[in-house]
Protein backbone atom coordinates (compact mmCIF):
# COMPACT_ATOMS: atom_id res chain seq x y z
CA UNK A 1 0.00 0.00 0.00
CA UNK A 2 2.59 2.08 1.04
CA UNK A 3 5.17 0.93 -1.30
CA UNK A 4 2.39 1.87 -4.19
CA UNK A 5 1.57 5.16 -2.76
CA UNK A 6 5.03 6.09 -3.32
CA UNK A 7 5.87 4.75 -6.54
CA UNK A 8 2.96 6.91 -7.56
CA UNK A 9 4.47 10.00 -6.27
CA UNK A 10 7.77 8.93 -7.72
CA UNK A 11 6.28 8.48 -10.99
CA UNK A 12 4.45 11.61 -10.77
CA UNK A 13 7.46 13.38 -10.83
CA UNK A 14 8.88 11.70 -13.31
CA UNK A 15 6.12 12.76 -15.81
CA UNK A 16 4.87 16.34 -14.36
CA UNK A 17 8.39 17.38 -12.95
CA UNK A 18 6.34 20.65 -11.68
CA UNK A 19 4.85 18.53 -9.22
CA UNK A 20 7.34 16.78 -7.82
CA UNK A 21 5.37 15.81 -4.23
CA UNK A 22 9.11 15.00 -2.84
CA UNK A 23 7.83 14.28 1.00
CA UNK A 24 5.16 11.30 -0.53
CA UNK A 25 7.72 9.37 -1.33
CA UNK A 26 11.40 10.48 0.30
CA UNK A 27 11.22 9.54 3.87
CA UNK A 28 13.61 12.11 5.21
CA UNK A 29 11.69 14.66 3.55
CA UNK A 30 8.36 13.82 4.91
CA UNK A 31 9.96 13.77 8.09
CA UNK A 32 10.52 17.24 7.71
CA UNK A 33 6.61 18.04 7.27
CA UNK A 34 5.74 15.57 10.04
CA UNK A 35 8.32 17.53 12.47
CA UNK A 36 6.97 21.01 10.95
CA UNK A 37 3.46 20.08 11.46
CA UNK A 38 4.38 18.73 15.16
CA UNK A 39 6.17 22.28 15.72
CA UNK A 40 3.08 23.81 14.61
CA UNK A 41 0.81 21.91 16.72
CA UNK A 42 2.90 22.17 19.83
CA UNK A 43 3.36 25.54 19.35
CA UNK A 44 -0.30 26.25 18.73
CA UNK A 45 -1.47 23.86 21.75
CA UNK A 46 1.10 26.04 24.29
CA UNK A 47 0.35 29.28 22.95
CA UNK A 48 -3.30 28.72 22.95
CA UNK A 49 -3.61 27.62 26.78
CA UNK A 50 -0.82 30.64 27.91
CA UNK A 51 -2.91 33.12 26.26
CA UNK A 52 -6.14 32.18 28.01
CA UNK A 53 -4.12 31.95 31.08
CA UNK A 54 -2.82 35.61 30.72
CA UNK A 55 -6.50 36.34 29.60
CA UNK A 56 -7.85 35.35 32.97
CA UNK A 57 -5.04 36.68 35.11
CA UNK A 58 -4.95 39.83 33.08
CA UNK A 59 -8.79 40.33 33.92
CA UNK A 60 -8.99 39.36 37.49
CA UNK A 61 -6.07 42.15 37.85
CA UNK A 62 -7.94 44.64 35.74
CA UNK A 63 -10.55 44.60 38.54
CA UNK A 64 -8.09 45.26 41.01
CA UNK A 65 -8.96 48.05 43.49
CA UNK A 66 -4.80 49.20 42.89
CA UNK A 67 -5.19 51.81 40.38
CA UNK A 68 -1.30 50.84 39.60
CA UNK A 69 -2.10 47.70 38.62
CA UNK A 70 -5.29 48.39 36.60
CA UNK A 71 -2.94 50.83 34.82
CA UNK A 72 -0.29 48.12 34.15
CA UNK A 73 -2.50 46.48 32.21
CA UNK A 74 -4.02 48.75 30.32
CA UNK A 75 -0.90 49.57 29.24
CA UNK A 76 0.10 45.44 28.34
CA UNK A 77 -3.15 45.45 26.40
CA UNK A 78 -2.71 49.18 24.51
CA UNK A 79 1.04 47.72 23.37
CA UNK A 80 0.11 44.28 22.07
CA UNK A 81 -3.52 44.71 20.09
CA UNK A 82 -1.98 48.41 18.90
CA UNK A 83 1.06 46.51 16.90
CA UNK A 84 1.39 44.32 14.35
CA UNK A 85 2.29 41.19 15.58
CA UNK A 86 4.83 40.58 13.02
CA UNK A 87 6.89 43.23 14.39
CA UNK A 88 6.51 42.23 17.90
CA UNK A 89 8.01 38.85 17.33
CA UNK A 90 10.88 40.89 15.23
CA UNK A 91 11.00 43.14 18.48
CA UNK A 92 11.17 40.42 21.05
CA UNK A 93 13.82 38.28 19.23
CA UNK A 94 16.17 40.88 18.15
CA UNK A 95 16.07 43.75 20.41
CA UNK A 96 15.09 42.07 23.76
CA UNK A 97 16.96 38.75 23.01
CA UNK A 98 20.17 40.93 22.64
CA UNK A 99 19.28 41.47 26.69
CA UNK A 100 18.61 38.26 27.71
CA UNK A 101 21.55 36.11 29.79
CA UNK A 102 23.03 33.20 28.07
CA UNK A 103 24.49 29.96 29.13
CA UNK A 104 27.16 27.70 28.13
CA UNK A 105 26.17 23.97 27.85
CA UNK A 106 29.20 22.39 26.67
CA UNK A 107 31.52 25.20 27.90
CA UNK A 108 32.01 26.59 24.06
CA UNK A 109 29.05 27.82 22.50
CA UNK A 110 27.04 30.97 24.58
CA UNK A 111 23.03 29.95 24.15
CA UNK A 112 20.17 32.35 25.29
CA UNK A 113 18.37 31.53 27.76
CA UNK A 114 15.09 32.12 25.63
CA UNK A 115 15.59 30.42 22.53
CA UNK A 116 13.69 31.46 19.22
CA UNK A 117 10.57 28.92 19.91
CA UNK A 118 10.91 30.11 23.68
CA UNK A 119 10.15 34.13 22.41
CA UNK A 120 7.77 32.99 19.70
CA UNK A 121 5.87 31.05 22.76
CA UNK A 122 5.97 34.57 24.47
CA UNK A 123 5.55 37.11 21.57
CA UNK A 124 2.68 35.16 20.46
CA UNK A 125 0.82 34.30 24.01
CA UNK A 126 1.09 37.72 24.73
CA UNK A 127 -0.51 39.19 21.70
CA UNK A 128 -2.84 36.59 21.98
CA UNK A 129 -3.91 36.90 25.53
CA UNK A 130 -4.15 41.00 25.48
CA UNK A 131 -6.77 40.12 23.16
CA UNK A 132 -8.23 37.37 25.84
CA UNK A 133 -7.81 40.20 28.41
CA UNK A 134 -10.67 42.26 27.00
CA UNK A 135 -13.11 39.49 25.87
CA UNK A 136 -13.17 38.01 29.46
CA UNK A 137 -13.41 41.61 31.08
CA UNK A 138 -16.53 41.93 28.44
CA UNK A 139 -17.75 38.38 29.93
CA UNK A 140 -17.34 39.43 33.40
CA UNK A 141 -18.86 42.86 32.81
CA UNK A 142 -21.83 40.87 31.85
CA UNK A 143 -22.43 38.91 35.36
CA UNK A 144 -24.74 41.25 37.40
CA UNK A 145 -23.72 43.43 40.64
CA UNK A 146 -26.54 41.90 42.77
CA UNK A 147 -25.16 38.15 41.78
CA UNK A 148 -21.57 39.04 43.01
CA UNK A 149 -23.26 40.99 46.33
CA UNK A 150 -24.85 37.43 46.89
CA UNK A 151 -21.71 35.72 46.75
CA UNK A 152 -20.29 37.96 49.45
CA UNK A 153 -23.05 38.17 51.51
CA UNK A 154 -22.13 34.33 51.30
CA UNK A 155 -18.62 35.27 53.09
CA UNK A 156 -16.67 34.54 49.79
CA UNK A 157 -13.28 36.09 49.09
CA UNK A 158 -12.39 38.21 46.29
CA UNK A 159 -10.65 35.85 44.40
CA UNK A 160 -13.31 32.70 45.36
CA UNK A 161 -16.32 34.82 43.82
CA UNK A 162 -14.01 35.14 40.88
CA UNK A 163 -13.23 31.76 40.85
CA UNK A 164 -16.34 30.13 41.72
CA UNK A 165 -19.21 32.11 40.19
CA UNK A 166 -17.53 34.97 38.22
CA UNK A 167 -15.72 32.68 36.08
CA UNK A 168 -18.01 30.11 35.17
CA UNK A 169 -20.58 32.34 33.79
CA UNK A 170 -17.95 35.13 32.40
CA UNK A 171 -16.44 32.46 30.50
CA UNK A 172 -19.47 31.29 28.57
CA UNK A 173 -20.28 33.99 27.63
CA UNK A 174 -17.23 35.06 26.14
CA UNK A 175 -16.47 31.45 24.25
CA UNK A 176 -17.94 32.68 20.93
CA UNK A 177 -15.59 35.75 21.17
CA UNK A 178 -12.53 33.79 22.73
CA UNK A 179 -13.15 31.31 19.92
CA UNK A 180 -12.56 33.75 17.01
CA UNK A 181 -9.27 35.05 18.62
CA UNK A 182 -8.01 31.52 19.44
CA UNK A 183 -8.27 30.56 15.60
CA UNK A 184 -6.82 33.76 14.72
CA UNK A 185 -4.07 33.07 17.29
CA UNK A 186 -3.58 29.54 15.60
CA UNK A 187 -2.70 31.28 11.85
CA UNK A 188 -0.53 33.66 13.31
CA UNK A 189 1.65 31.26 14.47
CA UNK A 190 2.96 31.05 10.67
CA UNK A 191 4.22 34.25 11.63
CA UNK A 192 7.23 32.32 13.81
CA UNK A 193 8.49 31.90 9.98
CA UNK A 194 10.78 35.33 10.26
CA UNK A 195 12.53 34.17 13.48
CA UNK A 196 12.82 30.86 12.33
CA UNK A 197 11.04 28.75 14.45
CA UNK A 198 10.99 25.56 12.55
CA UNK A 199 7.21 24.92 12.02
CA UNK A 200 5.29 23.76 8.91
CA UNK A 201 5.58 27.17 7.01
CA UNK A 202 8.94 27.28 7.48
CA UNK A 203 9.81 23.23 6.71
CA UNK A 204 7.68 23.93 3.87
CA UNK A 205 9.49 26.83 2.46
CA UNK A 206 12.59 25.04 3.35
CA UNK A 207 11.34 22.11 1.36
CA UNK A 208 11.03 24.23 -2.16
CA UNK A 209 14.49 25.71 -1.68
CA UNK A 210 16.39 22.19 -1.39
CA UNK A 211 13.96 20.92 -4.36
CA UNK A 212 13.01 23.59 -6.59
CA UNK A 213 10.77 21.11 -8.29
CA UNK A 214 8.67 20.40 -5.33
CA UNK A 215 7.53 24.28 -5.35
CA UNK A 216 3.70 23.19 -6.59
CA UNK A 217 3.54 20.44 -4.71
CA UNK A 218 4.53 21.96 -1.56
CA UNK A 219 2.67 24.86 -1.84
CA UNK A 220 -0.37 23.12 -2.44
CA UNK A 221 0.04 20.64 0.32
CA UNK A 222 0.49 23.40 3.06
CA UNK A 223 -2.17 24.94 2.09
CA UNK A 224 -4.82 21.85 2.30
CA UNK A 225 -3.07 21.43 5.64
CA UNK A 226 -3.47 24.36 7.39
CA UNK A 227 -7.35 24.31 5.93
CA UNK A 228 -7.84 21.43 7.36
CA UNK A 229 -6.20 22.03 10.82
CA UNK A 230 -8.31 25.11 11.43
CA UNK A 231 -11.24 23.56 10.08
CA UNK A 232 -10.88 20.66 12.85
CA UNK A 233 -10.16 23.87 15.23
CA UNK A 234 -13.45 25.27 14.32
CA UNK A 235 -15.70 22.61 14.72
CA UNK A 236 -14.27 21.73 17.89
CA UNK A 237 -14.43 25.04 18.90
CA UNK A 238 -17.91 25.28 17.82
CA UNK A 239 -19.20 22.27 19.34
CA UNK A 240 -18.09 23.18 22.60
CA UNK A 241 -19.46 26.82 22.16
CA UNK A 242 -23.07 24.50 21.49
CA UNK A 243 -22.78 22.63 24.36
CA UNK A 244 -21.38 25.30 26.70
CA UNK A 245 -24.21 27.69 25.83
CA UNK A 246 -26.84 29.15 28.48
CA UNK A 247 -29.95 28.25 28.08
CA UNK A 248 -32.11 31.48 27.06
CA UNK A 249 -29.51 33.61 26.74
CA UNK A 250 -28.18 35.40 23.55
CA UNK A 251 -30.97 34.82 20.32
CA UNK B 1 -36.01 35.80 28.63
CA UNK B 2 -39.33 34.55 27.09
CA UNK B 3 -40.76 31.92 29.26
CA UNK B 4 -44.25 30.32 28.89
CA UNK B 5 -45.55 29.25 32.05
CA UNK B 6 -48.83 27.45 32.08
CA UNK B 7 -51.33 29.28 34.09
CA UNK B 8 -51.96 28.11 38.25
CA UNK B 9 -48.40 27.12 38.19
CA UNK B 10 -46.77 27.64 41.30
CA UNK B 11 -43.26 30.12 40.28
CA UNK B 12 -40.13 28.28 41.68
CA UNK B 13 -42.29 24.80 41.96
CA UNK B 14 -43.79 24.15 38.76
CA UNK B 15 -42.32 26.54 36.42
CA UNK B 16 -39.22 28.94 36.92
CA UNK B 17 -39.01 31.29 39.52
CA UNK B 18 -39.67 35.15 38.95
CA UNK B 19 -36.97 37.49 40.26
CA UNK B 20 -35.73 40.86 39.31
CA UNK B 21 -32.88 39.32 39.05
CA UNK B 22 -30.83 39.10 36.07
CA UNK B 23 -29.42 36.40 35.53
CA UNK B 24 -26.39 37.81 32.93
CA UNK B 25 -26.44 41.26 31.30
CA UNK B 26 -26.04 41.44 27.76
CA UNK B 27 -21.92 41.01 26.11
CA UNK B 28 -20.92 44.11 25.11
CA UNK B 29 -18.10 43.35 23.10
CA UNK B 30 -20.46 43.05 19.91
CA UNK B 31 -21.26 39.82 17.76
CA UNK B 32 -18.08 38.03 17.99
CA UNK B 33 -18.52 35.53 14.91
CA UNK B 34 -20.03 38.00 12.26
CA UNK B 35 -17.62 39.71 9.94
CA UNK B 36 -19.01 43.19 10.80
CA UNK B 37 -18.02 43.21 14.44
CA UNK B 38 -15.85 46.20 15.05
CA UNK B 39 -13.82 44.73 17.70
CA UNK B 40 -10.18 45.91 16.10
CA UNK B 41 -10.93 49.09 16.16
CA UNK B 42 -12.89 49.34 19.29
CA UNK B 43 -9.89 48.31 20.64
CA UNK B 44 -7.77 50.43 18.69
CA UNK B 45 -9.57 53.72 19.91
CA UNK B 46 -9.83 52.98 23.70
CA UNK B 47 -6.26 53.80 23.45
CA UNK B 48 -5.76 57.06 25.35
CA UNK B 49 -2.78 59.60 23.79
CA UNK B 50 -0.42 58.60 26.45
CA UNK B 51 -0.04 54.79 24.94
CA UNK B 52 1.43 56.96 21.84
CA UNK B 53 3.98 58.45 23.97
CA UNK B 54 4.61 55.75 26.56
CA UNK B 55 5.31 53.55 23.35
CA UNK B 56 7.80 55.91 22.61
CA UNK B 57 9.27 55.69 26.08
CA UNK B 58 9.10 52.30 25.78
CA UNK B 59 11.51 52.32 22.63
CA UNK B 60 13.73 54.27 23.43
CA UNK B 61 14.78 54.11 27.13
CA UNK B 62 15.27 50.33 27.21
CA UNK B 63 18.91 50.86 25.37
CA UNK B 64 19.24 53.19 27.96
CA UNK B 65 19.18 50.85 30.91
CA UNK B 66 20.47 47.76 28.96
CA UNK B 67 23.07 49.22 27.51
CA UNK B 68 24.68 51.97 29.54
CA UNK B 69 28.04 50.45 29.62
CA UNK B 70 28.11 49.70 25.75
CA UNK B 71 30.37 52.73 23.41
CA UNK B 72 27.82 53.06 21.16
CA UNK B 73 25.32 55.42 22.91
CA UNK B 74 22.23 56.19 22.51
CA UNK B 75 22.31 59.42 21.17
CA UNK B 76 24.16 57.82 18.22
CA UNK B 77 21.49 55.50 17.56
CA UNK B 78 18.89 58.00 17.48
CA UNK B 79 20.51 60.22 15.26
CA UNK B 80 20.96 57.23 12.98
CA UNK B 81 17.54 57.16 13.07
CA UNK B 82 16.66 60.69 12.69
CA UNK B 83 18.95 60.17 9.61
CA UNK B 84 17.27 57.15 8.68
CA UNK B 85 13.56 58.24 9.22
CA UNK B 86 12.55 60.35 5.78
CA UNK B 87 14.14 57.24 3.93
CA UNK B 88 12.11 54.90 6.35
CA UNK B 89 8.98 56.92 5.52
CA UNK B 90 8.92 58.35 1.79
CA UNK B 91 11.02 54.72 0.93
CA UNK B 92 9.18 52.33 3.28
CA UNK B 93 6.12 53.02 4.80
CA UNK B 94 4.34 54.79 1.55
CA UNK B 95 4.84 51.39 0.45
CA UNK B 96 3.05 49.82 3.00
CA UNK B 97 0.46 52.48 2.18
CA UNK B 98 -0.12 51.78 -1.15
CA UNK B 99 -0.04 47.92 -1.01
CA UNK B 100 -2.96 48.08 1.13
CA UNK B 101 -4.85 50.70 -0.93
CA UNK B 102 -4.41 48.55 -3.98
CA UNK B 103 -5.35 45.29 -2.14
CA UNK B 104 -8.38 46.87 0.10
CA UNK B 105 -9.14 47.85 -3.79
CA UNK B 106 -8.82 44.46 -5.23
CA UNK B 107 -10.38 42.96 -2.23
CA UNK B 108 -13.60 45.03 -2.09
CA UNK B 109 -14.09 43.98 -5.99
CA UNK B 110 -13.65 40.98 -5.67
CA UNK B 111 -15.29 40.52 -2.03
CA UNK B 112 -18.29 42.22 -3.15
CA UNK B 113 -18.86 39.98 -5.83
CA UNK B 114 -18.19 36.93 -3.67
CA UNK B 115 -20.39 38.64 -1.39
CA UNK B 116 -23.58 38.91 -4.03
CA UNK B 117 -23.48 35.49 -4.87
CA UNK B 118 -23.38 34.48 -1.42
CA UNK B 119 -27.37 36.05 -1.50
CA UNK B 120 -27.56 34.41 -5.22
CA UNK B 121 -30.69 32.45 -6.08
CA UNK B 122 -28.87 30.07 -7.92
CA UNK B 123 -27.82 27.48 -5.32
CA UNK B 124 -24.68 26.24 -7.24
CA UNK B 125 -23.54 29.76 -7.08
CA UNK B 126 -24.09 30.20 -3.57
CA UNK B 127 -22.70 27.53 -2.63
CA UNK B 128 -19.37 28.10 -4.71
CA UNK B 129 -19.02 31.86 -3.31
CA UNK B 130 -19.77 30.26 0.70
CA UNK B 131 -16.81 28.10 -0.22
CA UNK B 132 -14.01 30.23 -1.79
CA UNK B 133 -14.97 32.60 1.16
CA UNK B 134 -14.51 29.98 3.82
CA UNK B 135 -11.66 28.64 2.48
CA UNK B 136 -9.86 32.01 2.24
CA UNK B 137 -11.17 33.30 5.43
CA UNK B 138 -9.79 30.45 7.30
CA UNK B 139 -6.68 30.43 5.95
CA UNK B 140 -3.10 31.92 7.45
CA UNK B 141 -2.48 35.10 5.58
CA UNK B 142 0.88 34.33 5.11
CA UNK B 143 0.19 30.73 3.85
CA UNK B 144 -1.61 32.33 1.37
CA UNK B 145 0.84 35.47 0.56
CA UNK B 146 3.56 32.66 -0.25
CA UNK B 147 1.59 30.94 -2.34
CA UNK B 148 0.83 33.99 -4.53
CA UNK B 149 4.31 35.14 -4.72
CA UNK B 150 5.78 31.84 -6.05
CA UNK B 151 2.44 30.55 -8.54
CA UNK B 152 2.29 33.96 -9.77
CA UNK B 153 4.69 34.75 -13.20
CA UNK B 154 6.83 37.39 -12.83
CA UNK B 155 5.89 38.38 -15.94
CA UNK B 156 2.64 38.88 -18.66
CA UNK B 157 3.06 38.00 -22.09
CA UNK B 158 0.45 39.62 -24.19
CA UNK B 159 1.17 39.31 -27.71
CA UNK B 160 4.71 40.68 -27.93
CA UNK B 161 4.44 43.03 -24.81
CA UNK B 162 5.81 41.77 -21.78
CA UNK B 163 4.74 43.58 -18.54
CA UNK B 164 6.80 42.61 -15.81
CA UNK B 165 4.42 42.54 -12.43
CA UNK B 166 7.08 43.68 -9.54
CA UNK B 167 6.66 41.44 -6.81
CA UNK B 168 4.64 44.30 -4.09
CA UNK B 169 1.79 43.73 -7.21
CA UNK B 170 2.02 39.81 -6.28
CA UNK B 171 2.27 40.38 -2.61
CA UNK B 172 -1.30 42.78 -3.38
CA UNK B 173 -3.03 39.95 -4.89
CA UNK B 174 -2.04 37.39 -1.88
CA UNK B 175 -3.21 40.28 0.60
CA UNK B 176 -6.33 40.80 -1.51
CA UNK B 177 -7.22 36.98 -1.27
CA UNK B 178 -8.32 37.06 2.43
CA UNK B 179 -9.43 40.67 2.73
CA UNK B 180 -12.05 39.33 -0.20
CA UNK B 181 -13.21 37.01 1.47
CA UNK B 182 -14.02 39.13 4.42
CA UNK B 183 -15.38 41.68 2.35
CA UNK B 184 -17.78 38.92 0.92
CA UNK B 185 -19.21 38.55 4.48
CA UNK B 186 -19.28 41.85 5.06
CA UNK B 187 -21.68 42.39 2.00
CA UNK B 188 -23.75 39.52 2.76
CA UNK B 189 -24.49 40.01 6.48
CA UNK B 190 -25.18 43.77 5.16
CA UNK B 191 -27.98 42.81 3.05
CA UNK B 192 -28.87 39.70 5.23
CA UNK B 193 -29.66 42.59 7.94
CA UNK B 194 -32.13 44.42 5.55
CA UNK B 195 -35.56 43.20 7.14
CA UNK B 196 -37.08 41.00 4.79
CA UNK B 197 -40.57 43.41 4.42
CA UNK B 198 -38.00 45.67 2.10
CA UNK B 199 -38.07 42.77 -0.48
CA UNK B 200 -42.12 42.13 0.05
CA UNK B 201 -42.46 45.56 -0.27
CA UNK B 202 -40.42 45.70 -3.57
CA UNK B 203 -41.68 42.75 -4.66
CA UNK B 204 -45.15 44.43 -4.55
CA UNK B 205 -44.55 47.52 -6.48
CA UNK B 206 -43.22 44.96 -8.91
CA UNK B 207 -39.13 45.37 -8.76
CA UNK B 208 -37.83 42.76 -10.00
CA UNK B 209 -35.14 40.84 -7.88
CA UNK B 210 -32.16 43.01 -9.37
CA UNK B 211 -33.70 45.99 -9.40
CA UNK B 212 -34.30 45.25 -5.82
CA UNK B 213 -31.37 44.57 -5.04
CA UNK B 214 -29.93 47.93 -6.93
CA UNK B 215 -32.34 50.62 -5.52
CA UNK B 216 -33.36 49.57 -2.43
CA UNK B 217 -31.56 47.00 -0.70
CA UNK B 218 -27.73 47.98 -1.47
CA UNK B 219 -28.04 51.60 -0.71
CA UNK B 220 -29.14 50.54 2.36
CA UNK B 221 -26.43 48.49 2.85
CA UNK B 222 -24.05 50.70 1.82
CA UNK B 223 -24.06 52.88 5.05
CA UNK B 224 -23.85 49.97 6.88
CA UNK B 225 -20.77 48.57 5.08
CA UNK B 226 -18.44 51.44 5.72
CA UNK B 227 -17.45 51.04 9.39
CA UNK B 228 -16.74 47.03 9.28
CA UNK B 229 -14.84 48.04 5.67
CA UNK B 230 -12.75 50.31 7.49
CA UNK B 231 -11.89 48.61 10.22
CA UNK B 232 -10.70 45.70 7.75
CA UNK B 233 -8.43 48.22 6.10
CA UNK B 234 -6.71 49.21 9.39
CA UNK B 235 -6.53 45.56 10.20
CA UNK B 236 -4.71 44.57 5.99
CA UNK B 237 -2.44 48.13 7.31
CA UNK B 238 -1.13 46.48 10.39
CA UNK B 239 -0.87 43.08 8.36
CA UNK B 240 1.51 44.31 5.64
CA UNK B 241 4.58 44.39 6.99
CA UNK B 242 4.44 40.45 6.20
CA UNK B 243 5.57 41.40 2.62
CA UNK B 244 8.57 42.03 3.92
CA UNK B 245 9.05 38.24 4.64
CA UNK B 246 9.07 37.64 1.08
CA UNK B 247 11.30 40.48 0.09
CA UNK B 248 8.78 43.11 -0.78
CA UNK B 249 10.52 46.61 -0.24
CA UNK B 250 8.61 48.06 2.69
CA UNK B 251 9.24 49.51 5.53
CA UNK B 252 10.63 46.72 7.73
CA UNK B 253 12.95 45.54 5.19
CA UNK B 254 14.05 48.92 4.52
CA UNK B 255 14.70 49.32 8.56
CA UNK B 256 16.85 45.97 8.32
CA UNK B 257 18.49 47.76 5.22
CA UNK B 258 19.34 50.54 7.18
CA UNK B 259 20.72 49.34 10.64
CA UNK B 260 23.27 46.87 8.30
CA UNK B 261 24.36 50.44 7.01
CA UNK B 262 25.08 51.45 9.92
CA UNK B 263 26.82 48.62 10.94
CA UNK B 264 24.30 46.55 12.76
CA UNK B 265 24.76 47.84 16.60
CA UNK B 266 22.13 45.96 18.70
CA UNK B 267 21.98 49.76 20.09
CA UNK B 268 19.69 50.46 16.89
CA UNK B 269 16.98 47.61 16.98
CA UNK B 270 15.05 49.33 19.80
CA UNK B 271 14.92 52.51 17.91
CA UNK B 272 14.31 51.50 14.08
CA UNK B 273 11.40 48.89 15.47
CA UNK B 274 10.36 51.31 18.23
CA UNK B 275 9.93 53.44 15.22
CA UNK B 276 8.33 51.13 13.04
CA UNK B 277 5.40 49.96 16.30
CA UNK B 278 4.97 53.57 16.36
CA UNK B 279 4.66 54.71 12.60
CA UNK B 280 1.59 51.89 12.14
CA UNK B 281 -0.05 52.97 15.80
CA UNK B 282 -0.28 56.66 14.72
CA UNK B 283 -1.46 55.58 10.60
CA UNK B 284 -4.10 53.24 12.12
CA UNK B 285 -5.55 55.29 15.40
CA UNK B 286 -7.13 57.87 13.43
CA UNK B 287 -8.97 55.42 10.89
CA UNK B 288 -10.12 53.23 13.39
CA UNK B 289 -11.51 56.93 15.24
CA UNK B 290 -13.52 57.80 12.46
CA UNK B 291 -14.89 54.27 11.89
CA UNK B 292 -16.00 54.07 15.12
CA UNK B 293 -17.57 57.59 14.52
CA UNK B 294 -18.95 56.80 11.63
CA UNK B 295 -20.38 53.52 12.76
CA UNK B 296 -22.29 55.76 15.82
CA UNK B 297 -23.75 58.08 12.82
CA UNK B 298 -24.80 55.28 10.72
CA UNK B 299 -26.34 53.31 13.30
CA UNK B 300 -29.85 51.72 12.67
CA UNK B 301 -32.33 53.23 14.72
CA UNK B 302 -34.79 50.56 15.78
Amino acid sequence: MLEAFQTFFRELADTYPKWNFIFFYDPSQWDRVISGLWVTIQLSVVCVILSVLIGVGGAWLQGSPLRLVRNFVAGYIQFFRNTPPLIQLLFFYFALGQFTPTYSPDGWLEVPIISNVGWAIISLSFFAGAFNVEIFRSGIESVPESTIEAAESLGMSRLQIYIYVVMPLAFRVSLPALNNNLVNLVKTTTQALAIAVPELLYEMVSIYNDYSTAQNASMLVLFVVYIVLVGILVLGMNRWERSMKIPGYGS
Amino acid sequence: MSMSRAKGAIPGVTGAAKTDFAVLLPYRAGPSGAAQSLLFSRWMTSAQPWVLVSLLGIALLWPVTAMAQSNYSLTQATDALWRWMPFLVVGGFSQNILISFMTMAIGTLGGVLLGLWQVSKLTPLRRFAWFITQLFRNSPWLVLLFIVMLAFPFEIKIGSTIIAIPDWMKAVFGLSLPIMANISEIVRGAIQSVPTGQWEAAESLAYSRSQTMWRIILPQCFKRMIPPWMNWYAILTMATPLVSLLGVEEIVTLSRQAMEAEDNHPELLMPFYGFALVIFFAYCYPIARITIALERKFQVKL
